[in-house]
């Protein structure tokens, strides 16, 4: 009986603190909720449902003359219920055709100069030359501060950063104008230093390495500007990682009779990597997607040459008419959004693979 | 390692190399202020140092910085309004789902992190097109054309990126202060608000100037929206004073607005160096 009564207690007591568990874990999985809602809700209507949207957009011939509509759903509606097109002004589906012109680039009869995998391998390509340049001239000029005895250091330091503390969309248009033919400063440094200085920077069609067609003219120009804009932030990250690199490894290693060369390559480079690795993927996220030097120091050009994902996808949307047979000019959404779902997935894609790289390399060191 | 101070000869030869890294780094700022103090305010300087200097282009972009009947003043409201506006909502909405997403386990937390993952790599280019027609009729092109439309666009990119961040650095505040709190009794309300807020001062300050600064020179969403010029922001302005031809650009003028617009920037940059590093790096690591 007593033994009996012992082995119960001890149940009802954990039964009880169970109940009470559940309901503080229940209010705290309210409480996490009433947190997330407000944002949330701000997100799903105006990130997530236009994504969504944009799905449908992208199947449909919309165009301005959609753009009036008594009901945002009721024209999502109308495009498949045939009755409610008229009532609600629905663009009509046209199924993958839009996607089709874009990567088949069927779209360049009505868009001259449009070619799809010429501008994602174009910005691939500037992406991996831009970091490349970004990340070793940052580092170098990491390690110069670094080296001791250096007067100065901290006035170097606080002045090298100017490029990035200023205003990229400001910079990049002081660039533009420093490469413009006839009033910019670079031909005028030029024409001091004896050279004709009459150099068309951004309009030069043939390009100047000739077995290098992918490149005109004016990509140089651009990657001088984003090289100019984009190290100070690879330096400021190196500078940090240096600063926590003990000095007792190195002494070790000059005693073991290491190269100053060895001493870089055995040290330095592998115990900057943790940090720099998280910088180059912000980096080439940010180069990728760098929409003010192509946008406003080539605008893209000439003829399209220097154009990347995300600037066409802004002409798509901003600049671009297409003329419908019976319709006329007008402004092609349908095809701006099918252009930005590609996008997101190329997008998609390079995230997939800079996050497989940098899990590789937490792996290696932890 | 050697204490001694490094030989002359390397001394100088390494402060000619950090001169001359300098000056590739000075020289763009300098051509601005060459050109912006340039009397002559011509559409073609031809020297690289101009005779004299004077600060009557700057006097001329405040009172009349586009053909548009729009003054500085009004510009700079604007971009100050969306700027503001943007990172205020952004950084409120945000700290508050980024604590329940640093401190809760909850059923959906998995997903909503991913969730917000994805978007927070979206340039807003992306859903430009989408979100341009759906405000046309949702809030209609009158609203649209203003600065409400493109807050809430950009509000749309700014939002996941300060969750991420507002994470990332909520996730380095120890948690034994609030569990201390606990067992004296304060409802986890209270511990958000007298413990985690002050201790995410830094954060939240991060968060809400990044956001700002982003705002203040944002361009393609308000090129595309806006195109009545009451609503026109600094960055805009910029832009259509640069304009198609180079020769007809007064580019004293053009060059004065660049560091008026640039300074703010320039200076919160500053301020907030330090914490900029730290957390874009932080959060990168956390993901």
């Amino acid at each position: 009986m007593s033994t009996a009564q012992e082995t119960i207690g001890p149940q009802a007591a954990s039964k009880a603190r169970l109940s009470l568990e559940e309901r503080r874990r229940a209010s705290t999985v309210r409480t996490a909720y009433t947190y997330i809602a407000p944002a949330a809700v701000v997100m799903v209507i105006i990130t997530f449902f236009p994504l969504f949207y944009q799905l449908w957009i992208s199947f449909t011939n919309f165009s301005n003359l959609n753009l009036r509509s008594s009901s945002l759903l009721g024209q999502m509606l109308g495009s498949f219920i045939p009755s409610l097109a008229e009532t609600y002004n629905s663009p009509s589906l046209v199924g993958l055709e839009n996607y089709w012109r874009i990567v088949s680039n069927e779209l360049a009869q009505i868009l001259s100069g449009f070619d799809f995998w010429r501008i994602l391998l174009f910005n691939v390509v500037w992406t991996i030359i831009n970091v490349f340049f970004h990340v070793s001239i940052g580092i170098a000029v990491a390690l110069l501060l670094n080296v001791q005895g250096l007067w100065f250091k901290r006035f170097y330091r606080a002045l090298y950063i100017l490029p990035w503390a200023m205003p990229g969309l400001v910079m990049a248009m002081v660039w533009k104008n420093m490469f413009d033919d006839q009033t910019g400063s670079v031909n005028m440094l030029l024409r001091l230093l004896g050279h004709p200085g009459n150099i068309r920077w951004l309009q030069q069609i043939d390009p100047p390495i000739r077995f290098l067609p992918l490149f005109p003219l004016s990509f140089y120009v651009v990657l001088i500007t984003n090289i100019w804009l984009g190290w100070p932030f690879m330096m400021t990250v190196a500078t940090g990682a240096l600063q926590g690199i003990p000095h007792e490894l190195y002494e070790a290693a000059s005693m073991d009779g290491a190269s100053r060369w060895q001493r870089f390559w055995t040290i330095t480079l592998p115990l900057l990597r943790p940090a720099m690795v998280p910088a180059i993927m912000i980096g080439t996220m940010m180069t990728f997607n760098q929409f003010n030097v192509i946008y406003f120091v080539s605008g893209g050009g000439p003829l399209h040459q220097t154009e990347i994902l995300v600037t066409q996808a802004f002409r798509l949307v901003n600049e671009t008419t297409i003329n419908l047979a019976g319709v006329g000019n007008v402004r092609p959404y349908g095809i701006a959004a099918a252009f930005a779902y590609i996008v997101f997935v190329v997008l998609a894609i390079i995230t997939l693979i800079t996050n497989r790289i940098s899990r590789a390399t937490e792996a290696y060191y932890e | 390692m050697n204490r001694e101070t490094l030989p002359l000869r390397s001394q100088l030869l390494y402060q000619l190399l950090c001169l001359l890294i300098l000056l590739i780094v000075l020289f763009p700022l300098l051509w601005v202020f060459a050109i912006a103090l340039d009397p002559r305010d011509i559409a073609r300087p031809t020297s690289l140092i101009p005779p004299g200097a004077s600060l009557q282009a700057f006097a001329k972009v405040l009172q009349k910085p586009t053909p548009n009947p729009v003054n500085f003043a009004e510009l700079a409201r604007n971009s100050l309004l969306l700027a503001g506006g943007v990172s205020l909502f952004s950084v409120v909405l945000g700290t508050s789902a980024a604590y329940a997403f640093s401190r809760f386990r909850f059923p959906g937390r998995q997903v909503g992190m991913l969730a917000f993952v994805i978007v927070l790599m979206l340039p807003n280019v992306a859903t430009l097109a989408a979100l341009f027609v759906m405000l046309n009729l949702l809030i209609g092109p009158q609203l649209r054309n203003s600065i409400v439309g493109v807050g809430i666009a950009m509000t749309a990119a700014s939002l996941p990126f300060a969750i991420w961040n507002m994470k990332g650095f909520i996730d380095t505040i120890p948690r034994d202060l609030e569990e201390a709190a606990h067992i004296d009794g304060a409802s986890l309300n209270q511990t958000f608000i007298r413990i985690i807020l002050p201790l995410a001062v830094p954060g939240l300050a991060v968060t809400a100037l990044w956001g700002f600064l982003g705002g203040w020179t944002e361009f393609a969403l308000s090129w595309q929206f806006i195109s009545n010029p009451r609503w026109f922001t600094l960055a805009m302005a910029l832009y259509g004073m640069q304009g198609q031809y180079a020769s007809n650009t007064p580019w004293s003028q053009f060059a004065a607005m660049s560091i008026l617009v640039s300074i703010p920037a320039v200076l919160i940059f500053f301020a907030l160096q330090r914490y900029i590093v730290s957390g874009l790096t932080v959060g990168g690591v956390k993901g």
